[in-house]
């Protein structure tokens, strides 16, 4: 029988050492502890202060650069709720309202892939779920390390099956995402979840514990052992230190085990009681557990809480209030409900089979306290732990980015000829990054709801909101980890565009923006110079483009042994479209059309898709990125396609225009014939911002014409949609059965094929 | 025209089948899994779905629920009863088809839009359609892959209880490329693929799938 460790008890033994490292805790950090308690702290203090002032929860490290997101912020109306909140929310009109938000389990789901890919869609469901919202849809962006090393073959087939498994079961669809190989992300994967939500303007929850008397109720799952100190440990160590095992992780499993059938039970049954009026404030419980939730409950509240931790139902009745707090037990929320609602609460939660417990009650104390069989074990300011340290680590240029500059992709050889840019197409349509995602898109119900208008391999996810008016969301996620590591501000911007772009392709209006910023350790200044450009890069982005950030992620620690991952920041868009009904696809159908270029291609090649597949190079200067172009480019193609005036439109990125017509050729099953201005090479695999091709729905093109010139587009008329190849006069064809087959072999390939062999009848 | 869709912990495809109810002119019932009755609807959709997660085999304790304990007479007096998907392997567990549902022969989830010959357009679900239509509903299932021993595949075929097959490639090794089956009187229909998802070529990969639902008025308003 252990000792309870009381508050009275460490206020009597002063001394005692405490394993603070172990949980993550610095020295300083221990010590400010200490000074906060005027004593040392209890075992389940301790366990509280280090989840909750790890990097993963703290942002301790980013916090000073995150400001400037809100700073800098162009004034939105449409912004309900920012940066700070469960996930921001935005007006789209209509009393509708959209929450989104995209998060990182790029740790857990190395260690485990599938279910830390499963955990990771599970939580960011929950945070959607805690403003309020219903969860209509998810994404994914994923990256591993090259698509032919064996570890790939184990990671990825977890990630995708176990995204799959989740997503499928809670009846979300999938709706696109990214999906890339870079060594780089050899032994450490990006898995990053997105989410995006709806509701009424009315519906929006709060996160807070206010009106002294109301009760604490937990509900969904129990909690268990799994997950102890994940935040802590994992997520703020590197994979040397986890995987060679570390103590905790010795001990128990640091991923969590994931119930998609509970959370969609949790789902319902919390849309009920908001419906209801129960709840007066609500947080889902993630990294951290309850202690998270308890600390930032009554931070935000009215002040104070008491917890009765023996009320906490276990499925593990060993545990003590250390590992109470600090279970990352999945499908859990808390809420506060008045005293007078509670029967009613526990009434919706027992048709929906969810297990709740009152655990506590809000107070107006200004303290967090809990009890533990009748004795004091936590008695904390609660915005002592809920607001963390912050750090302004240093940071440097490293001097390695001048000799990437340096290497300039003009001096590659390029294809002299047809045959040449032929082969060099064809290389690129075939490569892991760019082939065919079938294989893992597949795996995904795109379906379910029956709101889904576009999803993967289209520019954007298209949802539809109102089924009357056609009112929807657009949504995609971007970015490019090569044109990071050139220049990690141009980077982000282009990451930033491009999801902008892709966005506007569908005829959205682009809105808000949600970022997951994946880099290696704080504690490298190389690293913390990366993620301080990044950081300013997004802030200048979205005040050029007029879209404010609504929230988002840091992922820091990305990194095997000393080597960093390529800096990563993804960047969701969320857009808003005025009818569905109208929108584009990047398909080219079988009626002729006229194919526009729209933008000013130059020859860009740093970072580019060519360069790294066919030369295996990684220098230069990444593409320019040219925000006012981007602006002027997505008002012409909302306009165009409110007006009818496109059959298709695809964003141009990775892989320039070649690409981009081998993919809307194949979406189609429709070719197509251009003709190319002096430089066909430049033309084809450059991959300067703010373009698009198009095509022109037939009669429109004067119309067309006219509106580009309104909004000072660049557009030029490159040729026609027919046929069955895609042919660039003078130089190559290709048949679009050559085309698929390049496209599609690449994936099943590698991780073997979806469907079985050839099954023989009988 | 009333048309109960039944919602039991789990399912996921409710809200579709009731918007395809809705799309072919009836109006749909929601019924509760935990509840007794079928309040007096013209016909049943079990959708599709995870019920209770399909942590054991898929729909063995959905068949379990009291609404079933209604429906399951009145099926076998003669309502109509579509199982879409999960559906279907719910009423395979009730014994009101017969066969079973397996793992994909591929073993992953799959989602693809399937071309389907409609081998029998005279059930109670599929009387919209013409005996040899081809359509395109999608498929999405990871347990779709449809098995039963050889003397009831021969029944099967025999009696016209296949109702719909595979008309391209066998997604999921299913026998003899069964996509769809009926009770011996044509009423109970299971399908393993989705026609409440191609109700509308804007959110599906065509408006094929209001065949099944328009059928079930047809036959109810006759």
């Amino acid at each position: 029988m252990t000792v309870t460790d009381t508050v009275a008890r460490a206020a009597a033994t002063a001394g005692l050492p405490q394993p603070f490292a172990e949980l993550g805790l610095t020295a300083d950090e221990y010590e400010k502890i200490v000074a906060t308690l005027g004593r040392r702290p209890t075992g389940a203090e301790l366990a509280l202060y280090s989840v909750m002032w790890s990097e993963h929860c703290s942002y301790k490290s980013s916090k000073v650069h995150l400001r400037q997101f809100a700073a800098t912020a162009p004034p939105s109306a449409a912004l309900l709720a920012g940066i700070g909140h469960n996930a921001g929310v935005v007006d789209i009109g209509q009393d509708y309202a959209v929450t989104f938000k995209i998060e990182s389990h790029n740790h857990p789901s190395y260690v485990e892939p599938h279910q830390g890919a499963a955990t990771g869609v599970g939580g960011i469901v929950r945070d959607i779920l805690a403003m309020g919202a219903r969860p209509v849809a998810v994404m994914d962006a994923l990256r591993f390390g090259p698509a032919d090393a064996p570890d790939t073959g184990r990671v990825l087939p977890g990630v995708v099956g176990g995204i799959s498994f989740y997503g499928n079961c809670l009846g979300l669809p999938n709706i696109g995402g990214e999906l890339d190989f870079d060594p780089s992300y050899a032994g450490n994967p990006l898995v990053n979840a997105l989410c995006v939500g709806v509701m009424r303007h009315g519906d929006l929850q709060v996160a807070e514990a206010s009106g002294p008397g109301s009760k604490v109720i937990l509900f969904g799952s129990t909690t268990g052992p799994d997950g102890v100190g994940g935040a802590s440990v994992l997520a703020s160590a590197t994979f040397g230190d986890a995987a060679s095992g570390g103590t905790e992780s010795a001990k128990r499993p640091s991923v969590q085990v994931g119930d998609p059938f509970l959370e969609k039970l949790l789902v319902e049954c919390c849309l009920e009681l908001f419906a209801g009026g129960l709840v007066t404030g609500i947080q889902d419980l993630g990294a951290a557990g309850v202690a998270c939730a308890t600390t930032e409950l009554a931070a935000a509240g009215s002040g104070g809480m008491l917890v009765r931790l023996d009320e906490v139902p276990l499925r593990d009745a060993t545990l003590g209030p250390p590992e109470i707090l600090m279970s990352e037990s999945q499908e859990r929320m808390m809420a506060v409900v008045e005293p007078g609602r509670v029967a009613e609460f526990l009434a919706v939660c027992a048709k929906w089979d969810v297990r709740a417990a009152v655990i506590g009650e809000v107070t107006d104390a200004g303290r967090l306290v809990m009890t533990w069989r009748g004795e004091t074990v936590v008695d904390i300011p609660p915005a002592s732990a809920a607001d963390g340290p912050v750090y302004h680590r240093p940071l440097a240029r490293p001097a390695s980015q001048d000799a990437l500059a340096a290497g300039d992709p003009a001096m590659l050889p390029r294809p002299a000829d047809g045959a040449g840019l032929r082969a060099d197409l064809l290389a690129l349509l075939g490569s892991p990054g760019l082939a065919d995602k079938s294989w893992v898109t597949d795996q995904y119900d795109r379906y379910v709801r029956g709101d889904t208008v576009l999803a993967m391999p289209d520019d954007a996810g298209l949802l539809r909101v109102d089924e009357a008016t056609g009112l929807g969301i657009a949504l995609a996620t971007d970015g490019n980890g090569r044109y990071c590591r050139l220049d990690p501000y141009l980077g982000t911007q282009l990451a930033l565009s491009e999801a902008y772009r892709n966005v506007a392709a569908t005829g959205a209006r682009p809105l808000a923006v949600t970022n997951c910023l994946n880099f290696g350790s704080p504690e490298d200044p190389a690293v913390m110079w990366q993620f301080a450009e990044a950081a300013r890069g997004l802030a200048d982005g979205c005040a050029a483009l007029g879209v404010p950030v609504t929230g988002g992620n840091v992922s820091f620690y990305n990194q095997t042994g000393t080597a960093a991952i390529h800096p990563t920041p993804v960047v969701g868009v969320l857009g808003v479209h005025d009818d569905v009904r109208r929108r584009v696809g990047i398909g080219f159908r079988d009626v002729p059309a006229d194919l526009v270029l729209l933008g000013r291609t130059g020859p860009e090649f740093g970072g580019s898709a060519w360069a790294h597949v066919c030369h295996g190079h990684l220098g230069g200067r990444p593409p320019a990125p040219d925000l006012d172009a981007e602006r002027q480019l997505a008002a012409l193609l909302a306009a165009a396609i409110a007006d009818g005036l496109l059959a298709a439109a695809h964003d141009l990125s990775d892989g320039g225009l070649a690409v981009a017509l081998a993919e809307s050729c194949l979406r189609g099953g429709t070719g197509c014939t251009v003709r190319l201005p002096e430089d066909p090479f430049t033309t084809l695999f450059s991959e300067s911002a703010a373009r698009a091709v198009v095509a022109v729905r037939p009669g429109s093109e004067t119309a067309f014409g006219q509106l580009a010139e309104a909004h000072g587009v660049p557009a030029a008329g490159i040729g026609s949609t027919g046929g069955d190849s895609l042919t660039v006069d003078g130089c190559f064809a290709i048949p679009l059965a050559e085309l698929a087959a390049v496209h599609t072999r690449t994936l099943p390939a590698l991780f073997g094929p979806v469907l079985p062999g050839p099954v023989v009848p009988d | 025209m009333r048309i109960g869709v039944i919602t039991f912990p789990g399912s996921l495809d409710d809200r579709d089948a009731a918007r395809a109810v809705r799309l072919a002119g009836a109006e749909p019932v929601g019924l509760w899994h935990g509840d007794r009755g079928l309040r007096g609807v013209d016909a049943v959709i079990l959708p599709g779905g995870f019920s209770y997660g399909d942590y054991l085999r898929c729909g063995a304790i959905a068949r379990f629920a009291p609404v079933m304990a209604d429906l399951v007479p009145a099926a076998r007096a003669g309502l109509p009863v579509l199982g879409i998907c999960n559906g279907f392997q719910i009423l395979c567990e009730a014994h009101l088809l017969p066969g079973a549902l397996t793992r994909n022969a591929g073993l992953k989830f799959i989602t693809r839009d399937v071309p389907l010959r409609v081998e029998n357009a005279g059930t109670a679900w599929t009387r919209a359609y013409s005996g040899g239509e081809q359509i395109v509903v999608p498929l999405k299932s990871g347990e779709g892959a449809y098995a039963a021993d050889a003397g009831t595949l021969a029944d099967l075929e025999a009696s016209g209880q296949v109702v719909i097959r595979y008309a391209g490639d066998n997604p999921n090794g299913s026998a003899d490329a069964i996509a769809g089956v009926c009770n011996a009187e044509g009423t109970v229909v299971g399908l393993m693929p989705h026609p409440e998802h191609a109700v509308d070529p804007l959110t599906g990969p065509s408006a094929d799938g209001l065949g099944f639902f328009a059928s079930v008025l047809a036959r109810v308003a006759a």
